[in-house]
């Protein structure tokens, strides 16, 4: 009894020890120096001590997206809070688990407009799965286990603890993990075992079928990716993949059509377009995904698994929906099919191959080669062929070169491929790959980046170099915000209002001004001893890598149209025109 | 385009801080109507409340709704009353009405045909409460405006299941 009684600042310490967790991340502050003296005065639980507490957001996320573990961090009142905000919206739209701990001023000052105070459970309210006030110190040690739960249940997202300063003092009895269970929140995790027979009958019958899998077979572990491959390789099918789903099925492997959606292949987006079953797996038809949700996919019926209802029927109507936990459906969709000895139709699956090899004949990702200038798509087929592996992993910024990443680097295993695919968050790549480093202190990280997005949390190189963490930052400089001068060029008369990078700095002395090593690539010639040079670096370095300023992203789905209504290239582009409905949209 | 309907939904969730603002934020933040929203503790042992909201979407947007409510994390259950019915519906509301003469006694008249009760009087004034279905006390306020009607204030539709079947 006497053990368990403790502080609130030392309650929070434990529960995190009690949770598993070994690394957080965290900015000190006012509201929340009792828990910094609790953590000083312990050894099991690391800090990483970010820059910026968005940077903190990022990193966790990077922490518990490559591990599968939920990612923590510790921020302080107010502007700590209200900093965290972007990673807390991030995670939730890409269904990130997170515990993000929060000072607040002393419960006697909440509402009275108190010094660094902010109404913390107010403003993240619609911005994460759940969040708590605590107000009594009995209730906090439930609160922190509640919050793991929640954060790794059913479909993954971040939660807020809001902890006042004087509860933070204040003494109380700590009650373990084992001893609390959540009242109300059960998501459901086992499929309709009625409704999976159903599918599995639909997959026997199917002619043109494909799967369109996402982040949720990643979210559900890595055993999910295994029973995918193993479904997929049983039946024979073709399968497809958004962007927070790369890496669950082998990009290596033949049945795979590289990524769909608006930068997808134009092979996976006639497939998703022209089937008769789709097998939608852990993905959420996401407007990316679709294009003009009128057009989408016309002829197919629509299998759809996800844990999260809400997400069934939400943007396109489907026939079959299964609610449940992707592994354990997959599992069970493989039992049904052996137990029952179905065969796929493999005269019909004949045809469908020789179409989609039509289609894949198109070579979609193709570019103009150059021996002059750098070619970003190069540039990147460059890193993946020299840094490939599976101790590799890959986080990116947003814009052009994330699509290019996406593209162009085949991933092999889940969980190594980090982006910002719901949200869209510049300045997500460089904490997130801090994030994974921490995680895998022997792997190579490598954070894909524009120079515009770079900008919008450079300030973390200095966490890198605080704790030796050799993560690489690879610059594709083109000078531009690339994307918005992309759509620029396609809607806006190429009138490039507020896209050019004015005023960058020197990269390669910006990294040596923070104690990392810059390097500088401007011919196609020197890249791959550039390239070669920044993974022998034990350190943080940051590549310059100056592309071709004018490229654009191909193949691209122009908003407001259907899947086979893709742009391929420059050529194609100028005899398109968008729809008015179609420039309305992001 | 596919009708849009008005449903009665039920909500049992935890009685806790911040559990109507996430209601409430969850409309707003997704763009779905609140036509009419009451809330109250109904269970002391465990502590719920009910919230009663009436809503109008496409059945698609009804069925987001309350897929949407069911995931929040303090909500125990959700029932569609317009889908699982029949059920009951009603709606309380204190009518204020100042009048003399004429007016004031063809408004007491009608109170007395809308089985509306008379809380207070004075010589110039009523406050009638009536208790029925939102159509019953539209049609009562409608009578009520060519007759010197002040002030209104309408509680928001409670409602629940006909039968033994209980949320």
């Amino acid at each position: 009894m006497a053990q368990n009684m403790m502080t609130g600042a030392e309650m929070v310490l434990k529960a995190l020890v009690d949770q598993g967790v070994d690394t957080i991340f965290g900015y000190p502050g006012g509201a929340v120096l009792p828990i910094y003296d609790a953590l000083y005065q312990q050894e099991d639980i690391k800090h990483v001590l970010v820059r910026q507490e968005g940077g903190a957001a990022h990193a966790a996320e990077g922490y518990a997206r490559s591990t599968g573990k939920v990612g923590v961090l510790l921020v302080t009142s107010g502007p700590g809070a209200t900093n965290a905000v972007t990673g807390l919206t991030d995670a939730l739209m890409d269904s990130i688990p997170l515990v993000c701990i929060t000072g607040q001023v002393p419960t006697h000052l909440i509402g009275n407009d108190a010094f660094q105070e902010a109404d913390t459970v107010g403003i993240t309210r619609p911005c994460t799965k759940h969040n708590w006030l605590v107000k009594d110190i009995k209730d906090l040690a439930r609160v922190l286990h509640e919050a793991f739960y929640v954060a790794r249940s059913g479909r993954p997202g971040p939660v807020v603890v809001d902890l006042p300063k004087d509860i933070q003092l204040t003494t109380g009895l700590y009650t373990p993990p084992a001893n609390v269970q959540h009242k109300s929140y059960r998501p459901q995790v086992k499929g309709d075992l009625n409704k999976i027979r159903e599918a599995v009958e639909l997959i026997a019958a199917a002619e043109r079928p494909v799967f369109y899998t996402g982040g949720g077979v990643i979210n559900s572990g890595p055993q999910a990716s295994q029973l995918l491959r193993e479904l997929v390789r049983i039946t024979g099918f073709p399968i497809t993949s958004t962007l927070m789903g790369l890496g669950a099925y082998p990009a290596s492997d033949k049945q795979w059509l590289g990524m769909l959606g608006m930068h997808g292949t134009y092979e996976a987006n006639h497939a998703m377009h022209d089937c008769d079953l789709m097998i939608c797996v852990g993905a959420r038809f996401d407007d990316r995904i679709t294009g003009r949700v009128s057009a989408f996919s016309p002829n197919s019926k629509k299998i759809h698994i996800d844990i999260d209802p809400s997400s069934i029927n939400k943007n396109v109507r489907v026939d079959l929906p299964i609610i449940g936990d992707c592994g354990h459906v997959l599992e069970d969709m493989i039992k049904v099919w052996k137990s029952k000895q179905y065969r796929p139709n493999r005269a019909a699956l004949e045809a469908w191959w020789k179409q989609i090899d039509e289609w894949r004949a198109r070579d979609c990702l193709r570019y103009r080669p150059s021996s002059e200038i750098i070619k970003p798509q190069y540039a990147i087929q460059r890193l993946h062929a020299l840094t490939k592996g599976p101790n590799t992993y890959i986080t990116t910024e947003v814009g052009q070169h994330q699509m290019w990443a996406a593209q162009f680097i085949g991933f092999e295993e889940p969980n190594r491929w980090l982006t910002s695919g719901g949200l869209g968050t510049m300045g997500y790549g460089l904490p997130a790959a801090i994030g994974v480093q921490m995680a895998h202190p022997d792997a190579l990280v490598i954070d894909v980046a524009g120079e515009a997005s770079i900008m919008m949390n450079i300030q973390e190189v200095a966490t890198a170099i605080q704790y030796r963490l050799p993560v690489k930052i690879f610059i594709l400089n083109n000078q531009y915000m690339g994307m918005v001068r992309q759509w620029q060029e396609l809607l806006h008369g190429n009138r490039y209002s507020e896209s050019y990078m004015h005023a960058l700095p020197d990269f390669v002395k910006l990294a040596e001004a923070f104690g990392a090593v810059g390097l500088r690539c401007e011919k196609p010639d020197a890249l791959d001893d550039t390239i070669n040079e920044m993974i022998a670096i034990r350190r943080p370095v940051i590549v310059d890598c100056r592309v071709d300023q004018k490229e654009n992203c191909f193949p691209m789905v122009p908003s407001g149209a259907a899947h086979n209504e893709m742009i391929l290239g420059p050529e194609d582009e100028a005899h398109r025109d968008i729809s008015v409905e179609g420039m309305a949209l992001v | 385009m596919e009708p849009i309907r008005s449903h009665t939904i039920a909500v049992l969730v935890d009685n806790e801080a911040g559990v109507l603002a996430r209601v409430i934020g969850l409309f707003s933040g997704r763009g779905y109507n609140i036509d009419s929203l009451t809330v109250a503790k109904v269970e002391d042992s465990r502590n719920l409340s009910r919230i009663t909201v009436v809503t109008s979407g496409t059945e698609m947007v009804i069925e987001q709704i309350k897929a949407q409510l069911d995931r929040l994390v303090p909500v125990h259950k959700v029932q569609d009353l317009t889908i699982d019915g029949p059920s009951l519906e009603r709606e309380l509301a204190l009518i204020k009405v100042v009048s003399t003469g004429e007016k004031r006694v063809e408004a007491l008249r009608l109170a007395d045909a809308f089985r509306a009760r008379v809380l207070d009087s004075s010589t110039q004034s009523f406050v009638f409460e009536i208790t029925g279905n939102t159509s019953k006390i539209d049609a009562f306020i409608d009578l009520m405006r060519g007759l010197g009607l002040a002030e209104l204030s309408r509680t928001g539709v409670v409602a629940i299941q006909r039968g033994t079947g209980a949320l």
